[in-house]
């Protein structure tokens, strides 16, 4: 690698794959965005308009003829996914501090690591029958409750994962510094190592919250649905997934638009999620 | 670990406290969720109960009632009244609708081709492969039939929908019934598969040749071409309300045990032979006997002032004699632990 | 940042030598307890989902055995059941999303590491994260209704016309261009994983510490040298980790798939025709099941799905195995 003996063909050599290599990835920056600006594209088209209703925000889903609004399923799934949320995120990035903390390559911490990716990939209806089986079955009814655990069962290995990473890359060198400075191995762990790997933390976190909050599958046999106003987690529960899956396969063309219009509000609002976290994150540096 | 598990189910046990069940939950088949959605909000504004109908297919709706998580279930297929018996379940029709063939071919407007049971078979089959073979050409003569292939077009996912069309199928073909048979999901000799009627429908709308089967509301709201289908009286009839109801009313639900009916192949002149019911299934003996009255109160209300919303979703309501019917049964057979009739 | 590093991707023994003896607090014990319960959890509810899936699939189990694994029959009237297609599909959807989501997000990351001015890092980066925000049914449904049409129309012809004739190849490409089929579903679901691969991938390359990247650059290093030879090999472990996020959301991906892919029982060797994948014929079918049968054959098809993720990681831990072997050749 020494440029000082290359000669210059070589150096052109490696000047031109740099810039190919460059331009490659160029192209994939503008493959993403192509995707994301067709779909967006069409998202919008079909559901902006509905967006942009008052009545998308404070009515409840109609039946089909009557003008409503999808006011019940967004409180429903932002109850439903909140919950989730808090449910999944401590246990994820507890378990992953232990992966990368102290189990490291500890016989136990393999097979964590190992039985999580499995965890990983398991199809989201796999485990929305899982919490049907052993919560919904037993306690006789569906509820917002066994929604929010099937939903937090997909934060968990997405957490898990992102944190054992994160943390993994944080360079020892500034827990040596900590340590030598006789701090506690936990005060160091919260202190150090969880602020140098934040940003990525975080983003492991948004990732699995912008996971769920499309999640139609392990809510239809958990959660079930709701036609009405109820933001009682014992109680079946409205949720914009199942409303948008039920209302765009209906062959009726005003719950078509409610069904766009839901989803385009969906996306919109794990955006905004994502803006206002890496904002606030990114203020305390 | 174990301390784990038991610590966090007893949590979980202390905060799902029973709910009071003021407003009953139903579950199941897909086709009457439009028609189930639109009574609760009519029924809501007049009684202020709610009634909270979920689709999640018949399959599932069957086994919801079983596990009793919900207080009635509800299915495009009748269970047979053995079945009932095991699962200690009444049924009973709520409305009717019906599965249409819709085709793709150019130069054939909707409502002017003409098929039988047989030739509907063959095509899904993939024994007749053009349009102008003449098992087609026969049956229509007069229209300009091009030599285009048949495209099938079939539902890819499981469906009461499949259910009635391929029970249509078996019963008017013996090659159908012994090479495929009947059932929400078959094993297709041929075709494309589409997701829900909506995909069936964005298929058949898109490749020339093509035919398939939707419920009748999505080739209504689509303007699709429908074939017109030669019943068991042997007159070739056009799907709409009338021929849905006229189905219903050929057939004696009283001596039906368990109202076990499938509409199709119905005798009639103006029966269309491809019609269904949908059912509600409920327990025999009511665990709780407030919410299983709720239940038939709201049905009750349904049967008697929901014709005019149901029709405006194009679903046909129950002939007045099979309400009586229903009704008689009801309290004939849902008692509450103690065996007194629930309504 | 530190100034001093050894190239090592894990904490090391030095650091625990340091802190296990001496620091030993009740607050230690406490905090590093509370985390292995919470990875306890973790194994725990896993096994739980692996037992309750083996119960739900006793009676296919029982009746077809390993036969199961290799039978291409589902035909749920005569109720016979078999996974070779559906798992044949997963494989292959999975792998077509792999192959074009790694690379492509592999230039996203390195764009916006190494190449993105910095006022542009921030909204590009949220706009790629964007893609995983897009819920999957409307992946599914703008699969269906939009994409598919003129994939169709413009795409599938053309790649019908150019690899056709080739031996070999052909065979993936041959029949007619129906717009859905695994080919889609694998295309759409490596717009999926991209978020996924490149968040991770972008955010480990950020923790490379300077000074490495800067040594590099001082020897003469092209941005491409840096990029591949320092900035890969430090941040393998976190990119294997991006990579099996990815593959994890494209086996078990539901609603997307379940729209393109065609739910067609059959096992063909062209790319373009319509397959069916676990995840969809669960999706497909679960809901409208009867018979005890059929919904043991789709619960044990949720479970095979378990068993080809181990098997999957399984292979790409020997191969990171292996990967580090080599490395300890060559230096």
């Amino acid at each position: 690698m020494s440029v000082a003996t290359a000669s210059n063909a070589r150096y052109r050599g490696r000047k031109r794959q740099n810039v190919l290599m460059l331009f490659i990835s160029c192209l994939a920056v503008a493959f993403g965005l192509f995707w994301l600006v067709w779909i967006l594209g069409t998202l919008f088209y079909e559901g902006g308009a509905a967006l942009l209703r008052a009545q998308l925000y404070l009515q409840t889903t109609p039946p089909p003829g009557d003008d409503g609004g999808l006011a019940n399923a967004i409180a429903g799934s932002v109850v439903i996914v909140g919950t989730a949320t808090l449910l999944g995120t401590p246990v994820g990035i507890l378990a992953g501090t232990y992966l990368a903390e102290y189990g490291k390559k500890s016989w136990l911490a393999s097979a964590t690591r190992f039985l999580n990716d499995v965890l990983l990939s398991a199809p989201s209806i796999v485990i929305g029958l899982f919490v049907y089986t052993v919560y919904v079955a037993r306690m006789k009814h569906f509820s917002g409750w066994a929604g929010a655990i099937a939903l937090a069962l997909i934060v968990v290995p997405v957490v898990v994962r992102t944190t054992d990473d994160m943390l993994k890359l944080v360079p020892n060198s500034l827990r040596e510094a900590a340590i030598a400075l006789g701090c506690p191995s936990w005060k160091m762990i919260v202190m150090v190592s969880y602020r140098a790997a934040r940003t990525g933390i975080v983003t492991g976190v948004l990732l699995a919250v912008a996971r769920i909050s499309g999640e139609t599958a392990p809510l239809l046999f958990t959660a079930l649905n709701n036609q009405f106003w109820s933001l009682d987690l014992n109680r079946p529960m409205s949720n914009l997934p199942t409303v948008i899956f039920q209302f765009a396969m209906s062959p009726y063309a005003d719950w078509h638009r409610l069904a766009w219009g839901g989803a385009a509000l969906i996306t919109l609002a794990v955006l905004g999620l994502n803006v206002i976290a890496r904002v606030v994150f990114a203020r305390k540096d | 670990m174990l301390r784990a598990l038991v610590g966090a189910a007893t949590l979980a046990a202390a905060v799902a406290a029973p709910a009071l069940a003021v407003d009953i939950t139903g579950a199941g088949a897909t086709f009457p969720y439009p028609i189930y959605a639109k009574w609760a909000d009519a029924y809501r504004k007049e009684t202020g109960i709610g009634l909270n109908y979920q689709s999640i297919g018949s399959g599932g709706g069957i086994k919801q009632i079983s596990a009793k998580t919900v207080d009635f279930g509800a299915s495009d297929m009748p269970l047979r009244p053995e079945e009932l018996d095991k699962g200690g379940l009444v049924q009973f029709p709520t409305v009717i609708g019906g599965d249409v063939a819709v085709v793709n071919i150019k130069g054939v407007a909707g409502e002017q081709l003409r098929l039988t049971g047989e030739v509907l078979a063959d095509i899904y089959l993939g024994k007749i492969k053009k349009w102008n073979e003449p098992a087609i050409m026969n049956l229509n003569p007069g229209v300009q039939l091009p030599a285009t292939a048949i495209s099938v077009v079939h539902r890819s996912d499981g469906s009461g929908t499949t259910f009635i069309w391929t029970n249509y199928l078996s019963k008017v073909s013996p090659d159908w019934k012994q090479k495929v048979g009947e059932g929400t999901a078959v094993n297709w000799p041929t075709g494309v598969g589409g997701k829900g009627n909506e995909g069936v429908a964005s298929y058949v709308q898109r490749i020339d040749g093509a035919i398939g089967y939707v419920e009748y509301a999505y080739a209504k709201q689509n303007r699709m071409a429908v074939v017109l289908v030669k019943n068991r009286d042997g007159e070739f009839v056009a799907p709409s309300a009338n021929t849905f109801q006229a189905a219903a009313a050929g057939v004696d639900w009283k001596a039906a045990p368990g109202m076990y009916v499938i509409l199709t192949d119905a005798p009639g002149k103006r029966a269309w032979p491809i019609a269904g019911a949908t059912f509600i299934l409920m327990h025999k003996v009511q665990e709780k006997p407030e919410n299983g009255r709720e239940v038939l109160k709201f049905f009750d209300w349904a049967y008697e002032k929901g014709d005019p919303l149901a029709q405006s979703l194009d679903y046909v309501p129950m002939p007045d004699a099979v309400v009586r019917l229903i009704q008689a049964n009801w309290k004939a057979q849902l008692k509450d632990a103690s065996g007194k009739p629930v309504y | 940042m530190s100034a001093v590093l050894p190239i090592s991707e894990t904490a090391t023994t030095d650091v625990e030598a340091a802190r296990a003896p001496r620091h030993a607090s009740w607050g230690d014990a406490l905090f590093e307890n509370l985390t292995r319960l919470f990875a306890l959890l973790v194994f725990a509810l896993l096994a739980a989902i692996v037992v309750s899936l083996v119960v739900g699939s006793e009676l296919t189990l029982r009746k077809y055995g390993p036969s199961f694994l290799w039978s291409a029959q589902w035909d749920p009237v005569q109720e016979n059941f078999g996974a070779l297609v559906p798992i044949y599909g997963t494989l292959v959807t999975s792998a077509i999303a792999l192959a074009i989501g790694v690379p492509v997000s592999f230039g996203i990351a390195l764009f916006l590491t190494e190449l993105s001015p910095v006022w542009l890092k921030r909204p590009l980066g949220t706009a790629i994260e964007l893609l995983a925000a897009i819920p999957s049914i409307i992946y599914g449904m703008w699969g269906l209704f939009v994409f598919a049409p003129l994939f169709q129309a413009h795409v599938q012809p053309k790649l019908i016309d150019a690899f056709a004739d080739i031996p070999g190849v052909g065979v993936l490409f041959a029949g007619p261009p129906l717009g859905i089929g695994m080919m889609s579903a694998g295309l759409i679901l490596s717009i999926m994983v991209i978020p996924f691969i490149a968040a991770v991938m972008r955010d480990v390359f950020e923790l490379v510490p300077p000074l490495l990247k800067e040594s590099a650059y001082g020897l003469g290093a092209t941005t491409w040298e840096v990029v591949w030879r320092v900035v890969l090999p430090y941040t393998k472990v976190g990119v294997v980790g991006g990579i099996m996020l990815g593959l994890g959301r494209a086996l078990g991906e539901t609603m997307a798939v379940t729209f393109v892919i065609g739910n067609a029982h059959q096992l063909a060797a062209s790319l373009m025709a319509p397959g069916n994948s676990i995840a969809s014929a669960l999706a497909n079918e679960f809901t409208e099941a009867v018979g005890d049968v059929y919904y043991s054959a789709l619960i044990e098809l949720g479970l095979l799905l378990f068993l080809i993720t181990t098997i999957v990681l399984a292979v790409s831990k020997l191969l990171l195995l292996r990967l580090a072997r080599h490395e300890g050749e060559k230096t």
